[in-house]
């Protein structure tokens, strides 16, 4: 498995009846990398990341995970020929995923979501679940909430909760879907953080995000969309330094103004 | 009015209170696999799930009550009265809480589900973990709603000869000439039984509260 691409993402069409939302996306992510999917709303980050996670099925493209097809695999004449559901799953047991809205499971306390695909997908007895639920809980500085409901934490709290979730499964591969766009600015900091530890631990991470100095610091490749196209993409310093893209300019600008200078 | 005419009311609310429980339970069972089948991608069962809502709503229980109890024999089923307005309460309720079943699922937020699809969950895991309970919890007062109609609608089994509350108070009326007094201790147990049912309805919303209190 050394070697290959840890997401491979090649020629991918998404459309939404007429509208084209990712039009032709070529994309490579390699183990250990941290990548950012930055782009202005409707760029199609979001659908590029929810492809990779097969929660939405691409028109055309394939998508290979550790060199594994997902999904759809490519036939003789290069058609996509849909894979069977058990080795799909399997392909897909490699990635973790966290949501803008967080999505936790309101009827289970914050030990009960992390515990749950333990127990009712790997088969684990509900103690050891709950063990290792809980040894997963405190890497996110969260154990002193094991017992609370989703409703009963902040958001940020919440975000952590969720991050610990997928990382109970052991994915090696962890997508992020906008995690801080729905907390307060106060409680952003907590979860970029435990991001930044992870991304430190090696793992590898496909980030949409608008918090363009988590990208610029830990990001190790930064990817523009806009319109569906990868427009550009490169090491933060390329593409943030100067002489840059004419579309990142007028991106960083609404940011500037904002007062986000500082961060650059 | 004496304490053994209210007794004998009592007693026959008794009755009532079984057909109800009974009716409910089974009617609840019954209303899983209609609401399955209205959602369920096989076309067949769509149509199926359907037309029973349809005609179980579309029809006044009275009727269902009778079509049922003057059926049932003519398919060779002699059963007592009792169990054909056991049979009819389930389907009407089964019918009704179907429908508010089907819309505590499509309440589940989409979220959760996605959530439980990227942690591997299969469809029937994330079926029983995740999407019964929250739909049951989004649902419990309309089910609770439901309960107490049924309740009430049960004195209709009366024209299938079942002598349960409503019809215990008539007969007893046309034989002492106190319709009043019957009728309003007839009323008062309703009421009371109507309002245990809503305080535990009020319980159980609290328990499944998960932590928002």
């Amino acid at each position: 498995m050394t070697g290959l691409p840890a997401i491979k993402v090649e020629k991918l069409v998404k459309r939404f009846g007429k509208t084209t939302v990712l039009n032709g996306i070529d994309l490579v992510v390699e183990r250990g990398e941290v990548t950012c999917l930055l782009g202005p709303s409707g760029s199609g980050k979001s659908t590029l990341l929810r492809c990779v996670a097969l929660l939405e099925e691409a028109n055309e493209g394939f998508i290979e995970i550790n060199g594994m097809p997902l999904g759809f695999a490519s036939g003789p004449n290069g058609e996509r020929v849909r894979l069977p559901a058990a080795e799909t799953q399997k392909v897909r047991a490699h990635i973790g995923m966290v949501f803008q809205q967080f999505n936790l499971w309101p009827h289970m306390t914050a030990l009960g979501n992390v515990a749950e695909a333990l127990v009712t997908v790997r088969g684990m007895p509900r103690k050891d679940a709950e063990e290792r639920a809980m040894a997963q809980l405190s890497k996110v500085g969260l154990s002193d909430r094991a017992g609370h409901y989703p409703s009963e934490l902040s958001g940020g709290q919440q975000q952590r909760v969720a991050i610990a979730r997928a990382l109970a499964l052991d994915p090696d591969i962890m997508l992020f879907d906008e995690p801080t766009s729905s907390l307060d600015p106060e409680l952003t900091g907590e979860v970029l953080n435990v991001m930044r530890d992870l991304a430190e631990s090696g793992m590898t991470m496909l980030v949409v995000t608008h918090e363009i100095g988590f990208a610029a610091s830990v990001g190790s490749k930064i990817v523009f969309l806009d319109q569906g196209k990868l427009i550009v993409e490169g090491k933060p310093e390329e593409v943030f330094g100067k002489p840059r893209h004419e579309r990142i300019d007028q991106f960083l600008d609404t940011y500037l103004d904002r007062g986000a200078a500082t961060l650059l | 009015m004496s304490w053994k005419l209210f007794w004998l009311l009592v007693e026959a609310a008794r009755l009532t209170v079984l057909l109800s429980i009974i009716s409910i339970s089974i009617g609840f069972v019954l209303s899983s696999i209609v609401c399955a089948a209205v959602m369920s991608t096989n076309r067949a069962a769509r149509i199926g799930g359907k037309l029973f809502v349809s005609f179980f709503r579309g029809t006044p229980l009275l009727v269902q009550l009778l079509l049922i109890y003057y059926l049932l024999p003519q398919i060779g089923l002699n059963v007592p009265s009792e169990v054909a307005a056991i049979v009819g309460m389930s389907l009407c309720t089964a019918a009704y809480q179907a429908e508010i079943l089907r819309g505590g699922f499509s309440s589940v937020p989409k979220g959760l589900i996605e959530a439980a699809n990227m942690c591997g969950l299969s469809k029937f895991a994330t079926f029983r973990r995740i999407r019964l309970p929250i739909a049951v919890q989004l649902t419990i007062p309309a089910l609770i709603s439901e309960a107490i109609m049924m309740l009430k609608s049960s004195s209709l089994v009366s024209v299938v000869g079942v002598v349960e509350l409503s019809r215990m108070a008539q007969d007893l009326a046309a034989s002492t000439y106190r319709p009043l007094e019957l009728f309003a201790a007839a009323g008062l147990i309703y009421l009371i039984i109507n309002l245990v049912v809503a305080a535990l309805g009020l319980k159980l919303e609290k328990q499944m509260q998960w932590g928002r209190t």
